[in-house]
């Protein structure tokens, strides 16, 4: 396959049908037909975005009240613009302070070394009160080398935590989800068992199951206090109440993936004389992947929306928690910034969108799903 | 139309030669789905003897009930009356030893060429050493003359390389008897030819005993040895076996002015046209004395003084 071919499929399997009439210019395939492809999902998208810019600029001079003001996107940018260079200022500095920190510790080494030395040549009482100080330099040389600075959480930094928050309770919920979706849909005793569980829990929302979550990771954590556990409470909550919520969809769509394997695909395995792992791990399972990760998918999906209110009510450093300071916060800013965190919630579940369509087009050979 | 209608064309029949034992035996079988009032039988009183060898093709119109008759002889569902026997025992379930070349391929599409074929041959003979098993399935692959392809998935193969994948599947193997399911009504009418020339070069070479399901007379008396008709259903039975006198190798082009080819196909189309029209004609007659009979009534004068109103009051 040559280069535009690949790319091509790369477009096709990565569900970016935005770029394929750039490779095909790039190709030299037709030049009016890859216009019109690049006016279709180049231009008009941005003639919209342009307009809705429009319609946000004349809101944002509307709709004033006493203390605050919709944001313009002026202003949002800026805002946004600041809250990143704050990151990075705030990097620097924290950069900064561990230098001196190690500075700060080569000299004590320096100097405990020194003592060191002198104490060697001493006797008596002058050699341990020299080895006293000589041991009390060390001591802090260490602890200024384990400096962590301690300021306090950026937005990017809060980005992270979320996104780290969302992938772990999205994974909790895939290893729950997915062995029992494959139970289901092979035994439907198994399924009839289940099926009360799952259609009274699927529509629950995340605010009602954040504190019993809250009660469980409260009760298992008991008697630790604040560092000495693998995982901050305030995340484990967080992920937790993710996990549930997203746990449904890919439930359900596992249970249907496994349930509707082509009737051929099981007589072939028949025919074969397949053993019940070989045909679960050869047949089974394969066939239905497609229908698992666009379960996964909707999963990931509404993890990410659920973090955001999860953050919020569990104070667990993320998005979500950036934002509800910032509505505490009363500043000038905080409606241009909470505006700018509403775009990068936007932009990261797309992200995370497109990367779950990516791994559901490489298993479903033929049929791609529609971006 | 008369000709259509003559009921049992007995010119071209011969009188069965003393055969080979059996190696798969069919003894009043029936099959039917659904229970109660729902119940419809498809297969009624199956007597098939198929011998050892011998190539022989069903020949029915669509929904005759030939894909039941198929999963029946292959194991994949049970009789509801009746048995199968396959070399003496019954038959209990599906088996390597009756290989099933599906109708639709069947392909598993996560798996290439060479992927799919090596499941069967690594599921079917697990004891052999893992070098031998490669080259049996390259073997195959070559047989159908996939080499090319051997990387690639079923969705980028043309209709005619899925099939030939589906049959070099079936035929790695090594079944005792290949059991072909309309393997070729999926396609289009070139590939079609060209794909049966195929089957039938590899099965002169293997001559391993094939039982064929299909739709297509033409089809039939190209591949096969004996030809059975399969009265079209409800309650579909087998009708007597038409044998094909002529000589392998076969030549489609040469068969076309062959005599005995055009006679015998008129013969095997006339039974099956007149036995449908039998059956129709059964149906109908089945049907007849179940017609609602209208009752027998004169339309009243709706305008008759005092019928007209019936709730006022009497005057």
């Amino acid at each position: 396959m040559n280069w535009r071919g690949g790319l091509l499929k790369f477009c096709e399997v990565a569900g970016l049908p935005i770029f394929e009439p750039f490779v095909r210019l790039a190709a030299g395939e037709d030049k009016k037909e890859q216009f019109v492809g690049i006016a279709k999902y180049v231009l008009l998208p941005i003639v919209a975005i342009a307009l809705f810019l429009g319609f946000w600029a004349m809101a944002a001079n509307t709709v004033v009240t006493d203390s605050a003001k919709l944001p313009s996107p002026k202003a949002t940018w800026d805002a946004g613009a600041q809250l990143i260079a704050m990151h990075y200022e705030q990097k620097q500095a924290d950069r900064l302070a561990k230098q001196e920190k190690v500075g700060e510790a080569v000299r004590y080494m320096a100097e405990a070394k020194a003592y060191g030395e002198a104490a060697e040549k001493a006797t008596g009482a002058k050699k341990e009160a020299l080895e006293a100080k000589s041991l009390s330099l060390k001591k802090r040389a260490v602890s200024a080398v384990n400096y962590e600075p301690s300021s306090a959480p950026t937005f990017i930094d809060q980005i992270w935590t979320s996104v780290g928050t969302v992938f772990f309770g999205f994974l909790l919920a895939t290893l729950v989800a997915v062995p029992l979706g494959v139970l289901c849909g092979m035994s439907p005793w198994f399924n009839a068992a289940l099926t009360p569980f799952i259609q009274v829990f699927k529509p629950v929302s995340p605010l009602a199951w954040l504190p019993l979550a809250f009660i469980v990771i409260m009760w298992y954590y008991a008697g630790y206090s604040a560092g000495e556990t693998f995982f901050n409470k305030a995340f484990l909550i967080s992920a937790t109440t993710v996990c549930l919520c997203s746990l449904w969809p890919t439930l359900v769509n596992t249970t249907l993936g496994v349930a509707s394997v082509d009737k051929d695909f099981i007589n072939v395995a028949d025919v074969l004389r397949l053993s019940w792992a070989q045909r679960l791990f050869k047949i089974i399972l394969p066939a239905s992947l497609p229908l698992m990760f666009a379960g996964m998918r909707i999963s990931l999906g509404v993890g990410w929306m659920v973090l955001i209110a999860a953050d919020m009510l569990a104070q667990n450093p993320g998005l979500g928690k950036f934002v509800w300071d910032e509505f505490q916060n009363g500043s000038e800013l905080t409606y241009a910034r909470i505006a700018f965190s509403v775009f990068v919630i936007g932009m990261i579940g797309l992200v995370l969108d497109r990367i779950m369509i990516f791994f559901r087009n490489l298993v479903s050979f033929g049929n791609p799903a529609p971006a | 139309m008369s000709v259509l209608l003559r009921p049992e064309p007995v010119a071209i029949r011969k009188p069965d030669t003393p055969a080979p034992s059996p190696i798969l035996q069919m003894k009043g079988v029936c099959k039917g789905y659904g229970s109660g009032v729902t119940h419809s039988e498809v297969l009624q009183n199956i007597n098939l003897n198929i011998r050892e060898g011998e190539f022989l093709a069903v020949v029915g119109f669509s929904g005759s009930g030939k894909t039941t008759f198929t999963q029946l002889v292959a194991g994949l569902i049970k009789p509801d009356k009746g048995t199968i026997t396959m070399e003496g025992e019954p038959v209990t379930g599906p088996s390597p030893d009756r290989g099933l070349v599906f109708q639709n391929y069947s392909l598993l599409p996560w798996l290439t060429v060479r992927g799919n074929i090596a499941l069967s041959v690594n599921s079917v003979f697990k004891d052999w050493s893992s070098e031998a098993r490669r080259e049996h399935v390259e073997k195959f692959i070559d047989m159908v003359g996939l080499s090319h392809a051997a990387h690639r998935r079923p969705h980028e193969l043309s209709g005619g390389m899925r099939q030939r994948t589906s049959l070099a599947r079936t035929l790695a193997m090594k079944p005792k008897m290949l059991l072909l399911d309309e393997p070729l009504s999926a396609l289009d009418a070139l590939t079609r030819s060209q794909l049966g020339d195929e089957i039938l070069k590899i099965w002169e070479e293997e001559r391993q005993t094939c039982l064929m399901i299909t739709n297509d007379v033409d089809e039939a008396i190209l591949l096969a040895d004996r030809i059975v008709p399969l009265n079209p259903g409800p309650s579909a039975s087998l009708g007597p076996a038409f044998t094909v006198g002529i000589d392998r190798p076969r030549n489609k082009t040469e068969l076309n002015d062959c005599e005995h080819f055009k006679a015998l196909r008129n013969a095997v189309t006339n039974y099956l046209v007149a036995v449908r029209q039998k059956a129709r004609t059964a149906e109908q007659a089945a049907t007849k004395h179940l017609k609602f009979r209208l009752p027998d009534i004169q339309p009243e004068d709706l305008n008759r003084k005092g019928r007209a109103i019936h709730n006022q009051p009497p005057r």
